[in-house]
């Protein structure tokens, strides 16, 4: 399973990542992004893979967890 | 100096009788610095002998944890150190950016070769050959640690050399991965760090941080052993510790106390003496009108609930609040908690290393809420925007500066509730003019001061 975490001082608010991933990230009213506490299920896993590789400020991963 | 490093079983070192009862960590009387000679005199020598092994094995019978605020097992992070290849860092941390607590302040200019003692035993168990002590810009105390690290060079006493390195003067300067960053000669900024563990150093290598009063401990417990350090505290949180203390009357001290002794015997709390139906409780420096526990990180707690507790984790952890770095404050009767809470919330607003959005976002906007909810009639806007936004920086940041925030925020809220409510109708009980909790004097913090 998998987890998508972002790095909060690389995170600039970009925005891209809720822009791909809207089903598990939104935007706080500052535009940084609040992502859904959950594994990413397994239908959305390409779209977490773009959503991560598309993040400008390189502040989105995808982790293993148990 | 052999390279092993041991301790003696049960029988304390040649001609060092076991310290009584508390202070440990200071003399028993007045506040002279103690010199190498007065040290030794009183404690004898570091003994070495027997290797990291039986040093961990020691702190871990003792059960001493970082008295720097998390109160993390010491004899967990000693383990991992001595694992860690190559050699860890070996830091012990005098920041103390928290401007309620002058306790490590205090240890260091006082008792300073205790510090430098445990710091030897760290770098010792991690197989460092330096060492570096982190303390707090202050040129007389920086002064006083160069005299003393001077004064075992000459003796001869130590195997690592340790280095004097200043700390910013700022809150978050004794934040782990803060120092960490400042070792490595960039700005005492904290550090985003996903992995567990030692915190890292770029590149590759770890580093071991300790609270200087943890390292003090530790010089004690490798002269007493572990069954000596747990004739005080409690049998989950055994040893003493120092707390800084803010009577009512605005006297202040620092005190080395067992863990668990009561809060009520620490303020002189009298809550059966207090006003049936009235909101104060008397105490040794007065009326009290609330009780900080764990400083401005802490959380606020009713007078007659402190009464109560006892100085401890187990306590206190589920209530939401901790003993932090041993702060503990008596608001006196008279003030208001929402324009003392306000005034640190502006504080510790611009005390955010301004790395994360949520946090260098959203903390201001929470203190602005607040000096609102501090004010006359501050309506219902500020209080729901308070709480939305402090749900939306909780969590959030690469250290704990929001979550300790918005604890200590929300606590004020809970503790106040009644002030609020006078505040609604445009009312106030705070009297006194001068401001009781406190914050650094002088010109507010710059973006430039984190070196």
């Amino acid at each position: 399973m998998e987890k998508l975490r972002v790095n909060p001082v690389a995170c600039a608010g970009h925005g891209a990542c809720a822009e791909l991933l809207p089903e598990l990230i939104t935007l706080d009213e500052w535009g940084y992004p609040i992502v859904a506490d959950q594994p990413v299920p397994h239908g959305l896993r390409r779209a977490a893979r773009r959503a991560v590789s598309s993040c400008p400020a390189l502040a989105l991963a995808l982790s293993r967890v148990a | 100096m052999t390279d092993s490093l041991t301790l003696p079983p049960a029988a304390p070192a040649p001609g060092a009788a076991r310290p009584p009862g508390l202070p440990r960590l200071l003399p028993a009387a007045g506040a002279v610095p103690v010199d190498l000679r007065a040290h030794l005199a009183r404690h004898g020598p570091l003994r070495h002998a027997g290797g990291p092994g039986r040093l961990v094995a020691e702190v871990a019978a003792a059960g001493l944890t970082g008295r720097g605020g998390a109160a993390f097992p010491l004899a967990r992070k000693l383990a991992a150190a001595a694992e860690a290849r190559p050699a860890p860092l070996v830091a012990g941390n005098g920041a103390e950016g928290e401007p309620a607590s002058s306790k490590d302040g205090s240890l260091l200019w006082i008792s300073p070769h205790l510090v430098l003692d445990g710091l030897q035993l760290a770098a010792e168990a991690a197989g460092s050959r330096t060492a570096v002590l982190y303390v707090r810009r202050n040129q007389r105390l920086h002064g006083r640690l160069a005299q003393a690290i001077a004064e075992r060079a000459a003796a001869g006493i130590d195997a690592a050399r340790v280095d004097l390195v200043p700390a910013p003067d700022r809150f978050l300067a004794g934040e782990e991965s803060a120092l960490v960053t400042r070792l490595t000669g960039k700005p005492a900024r904290p550090a985003y760090r996903p992995v567990r563990g030692l915190p890292r150093l770029a590149p590759g290598r770890t580093a071991l941080v300790q609270n200087v009063e943890t390292l003090a401990h530790l010089a004690l417990i490798a002269r007493y052993g572990a069954a000596w350090f747990r004739l005080a505290g409690t049998e989950a949180e055994p040893g003493s510790m120092l707390a800084t203390l803010h009577l009512a009357d605005g006297r202040t001290s620092v005190t080395e106390v067992p863990l668990g002794i009561g809060l009520a015997d620490l303020l002189g709390l009298d809550p059966r003496a207090a006003d049936p139906g009235g909101d104060s409780v008397p105490s040794a420096g007065g009326p009290v009108r609330a009780v900080l526990v764990g400083g401005y990180h802490g959380v606020w707690l009713p007078p007659a609930e402190a009464a109560r507790l006892p100085l401890a984790n187990a306590a206190l952890r589920p209530l939401g609040a901790a003993v932090g770095a041993g702060v503990v404050a008596a608001l006196p009767a008279g003030r208001c908690g929402l324009a003392e809470t306000a005034r640190v919330a502006r504080y510790l607003a611009l005390e955010s290393a301004g790395q994360c959005g949520p946090c260098f976002n959203g903390l201001p906007r929470i203190a602005a809420a607040l000096d609102h909810l501090a004010g006359p009639r501050p309506g219902q806007r500020a209080r729901a925007d308070l709480e939305r936004w402090a749900g939306l920086v909780a969590g959030r940041g690469a250290c704990h500066h929001p979550d300790g925030s918005v604890r200590f925020i929300r606590s004020a809220l809970r503790v106040f509730a009644a002030e609020a409510g006078l505040h609604d109708r445009g009312r106030c009980t705070g009297t006194g003019p001068e401001p009781f909790l406190p914050l650094p004097a002088g010109r507010p913090a710059s973006d430039a001061d984190w070196s």
